[in-house]
């Protein structure tokens, strides 16, 4: 599963292809994108929800393409964040910014718990053992209807303006809307960009690439796993916060391992382990999902069978093939 | 706790014990096909399901419980060879999550498919006749049918034990889950065992879909469910032992019905508490052997 990366540097040669570029300057190159992309999509609303989900996917391929653990809980940490942010303005009354943060320390806080606990087993054991524990959360928040809202869900998280140095912003506005998001989501992209170009990121693909080596390199192979999972934590938690911003309501179904499932798919559809795949696997998957749910309600069974497909024939994803091309 | 005398404690550990016999059931199948093909079959829960409906759908065309019986699983059986063989044998030595991710694909296919044939909502599934009512088990009447339940469960065990123990296919098995490598040295054809243990693992999955059926009517998403909770089974148990996953499956079956009678609102959290305790006291699980799943 390690074919695509693209941290790994080629020597420098005298014609800089694209894809070099690229990498040098791939925060840039994704914050220009972000906004320009609402221009390009039918309706706004689609723009956001690629955003969040694209963010949610960015945390997850952190686990999953550059430290190699198949995690099947991510649900729990995107969850708790969109839990804790709407919990902090519906029953706290906190600033929006405030329950931001709240989402993002959830997500870290929920990473740390399940990370100590799924850390101590390998391979193939992880998937599993994250999955259950995301299933009891799911549970866990279920039961707490007093703060969660149990089964209808929590309702009321109405930000309608958000202070900003003075500023009054209008939040319902569909564009202002989808750039305060994105000002969070590009932040997130530089953080990312840096942590993966940082020693720490090097050792995360090193013990992706061979544990044995990194562990006589040195490195506490461990500490790193349960690091990196938190990290992923912390941006999973902010990308449910802003969905919990985004929706005014946190569905109970963010937690069903559904939303896992579906983490899962748009990382590999995108191309694991690459810096765009998870943005560009978001892009593909909703706006494929808005054209399908036209013409027919049983979209669970194209997204399975293209699912299927990718594994198959595909496993490297639409921007793991054209890296592939590009070093060529 | 007045009213908790010990008959009602001894009935809800009877009770506790077949709700493990469809955990057992769906665990071993998920530990055999683990065990011999290190594949994780995350469609598990999707052949539980679908071999429910198949009863459902047999049935409903004038068929009786009892040939369901032998029916489903091999309707079930047949389809994961049909699996095995198409899908996922392609991708045996391409790394251990492909096969993962692929049948988690194909179990958004198969529930989606069943929506499409039977409508999104659930039905009912009638206990065969002669399986309604109760019977004095000492301590208190105990429903019959969760009674043979426990005994048909029993019955697969002791014929699966037969079958590994006692035949020379089963000791190729085996062998097979010690090490593939020599057996394929040793000249068997180790693609077509796999192909086999994949076949079996399924129809017991639906085989055990059947027998859950009466007790909790069949919905669609039946499966996701109880595959979480076959996960918690085979941590506890440890993967790829089937001793394992009968002692685990049992275990959980009876803490689930426990704190169902304690604390019902905790009923669901606290085999996730138990595995939780059973990682950070034994990682392994009670039978796995340490440092396996390297």
């Amino acid at each position: 599963m390690t074919d695509a990366t693209e941290s790994i540097k080629e020597p420098h040669t005298t014609t800089v292809s694209w894809y070099e570029f690229a990498t040098r300057h791939r925060a840039s190159i994704a914050a220009a994108v972000i906004l320009v992309f609402p221009l390009l999509m039918p309706f706004t609303a689609l723009a956001v929800n690629i955003l969040i989900y694209g963010l949610y996917a960015l945390g997850f391929n952190l686990v999953f393409g550059y430290l190699g653990l198949l995690s099947f809980g991510h649900a729990a940490l995107f969850g708790t964040g969109a839990y804790l942010c709407g919990i902090a303005i519906v029953h706290l009354g906190w600033p929006w910014y405030a329950a931001i943060a709240a989402g993002v320390a959830g997500g870290l806080l929920m990473a740390l718990v399940i990370g100590v606990l799924a850390i101590r087993t390998r391979g193939i054991y992880f998937a599993m053992v994250t999955m259950a524990l995301s299933q009891c959360v799911y549970y866990l928040f279920y039961q707490a209807v007093d703060l969660t809202g149990g089964e209808n869900g929590l309702r009321g998280i109405n930000v309608r303006t958000i202070d900003l140095f003075g500023l009054r912003i209008d939040f319902i506005n569909p564009m202002i809307r989808y750039y305060v998001i994105a000002a969070f989501v590009i932040a997130a992209f530089f953080v990312m960009s840096r942590i993966l170009a940082s020693p720490f990121g090097a050792v995360i693909e090193a013990v992706r690439e061979n544990e044995m080596r990194a562990r006589a390199s040195g490195y506490d192979v461990t500490l790193t796993r349960l690091l990196t999972f938190v990290l992923s934590g912390g941006f999973c938690g902010l990308a449910g916060a802003l969905q919990a911003l985004h929706l005014s309501i946190v569905p109970i179904e963010i937690l069903h391992y559904e939303t896992s499932g579906l983490v899962v798919m748009i990382a590999l559809l995108g191309g694991m382990g690459t810096f765009f795949g998870p943005m560009i696997g978001a892009a593909v998957f909703l706006v494929l999902e808005n054209i399908v749910s036209v013409w027919t309600v049983h979209w669970q069974l194209i997204v399975g069978a293209i699912f299927i497909a990718c594994v198959l024939f595909f496993p490297a994803g639409i921007w793991g093939t054209l890296i592939a091309r590009g070093k060529r | 706790m007045a009213g908790l005398s010990f008959d009602l404690i001894a009935l809800q550990l009877f009770a506790g014990l077949a709700l493990g016999a469809i955990y057992v059931l769906f665990a071993i199948g998920l530990s055999l096909i683990f065990g011999m093909l290190t594949v994780v079959n995350f469609a598990h829960g999707a052949f539980y399901m679908v071999g429910a409906y198949v009863g459902l759908y047999l049935i409903s065309i004038g068929g009786n419980f009892w040939t369901c019986l032998i029916a489903v699983p091999i309707v079930i059986g047949l389809f994961g060879l049909a699996v095995e063989r198409v899908l996922i044998r392609p991708l045996y030595g391409r790394g251990i999550d492909y096969p993962l991710l692929l049948t988690f694909g194909l179990s958004y296919v198969m529930v989606e498919c069943v929506r499409i044939a039977f409508g999104k909502t659930g039905y009912p599934f009638d206990t065969p006749e002669v399986l309604q009512g109760a019977v004095d088990i000492g301590v208190g009447y105990f429903p019959l049918y969760r009674l043979f339940v426990i005994g048909a469960t029993a019955v697969v065990l002791l014929a699966l034990w037969l079958f590994l123990e006692k035949t020379s296919f089963g000791l190729i098995i085996r062998a097979g889950a010690r090490d593939p490598q020599i057996v394929r040295v040793l000249g068997v054809d180790v693609s077509r065992v796999w192909l086999i243990v994949f076949g079996i693992g399924t129809a017991i999955a639906g085989f055990a879909g059947l027998l859950a059926a009466p007790l909790q009517g069949v919905i669609p998403e039946m499966g996701g469910t109880i595959l979480a909770e076959a996960f918690v089974v085979t941590v506890v148990g440890g993967m790829g032992s089937i001793g394992g996953a009968v002692l685990a499956g049992l275990l959980v079956g009876v803490v689930v019905s426990m704190t169902s009678l304690f604390a019902p609102e905790m009923a669901k959290v606290s085999i996730f508490a138990l595995m939780a305790i059973v990682l950070i006291v034994r990682p392994q699980g009670f039978f796995g052997r340490a440092g396996l799943m390297s």
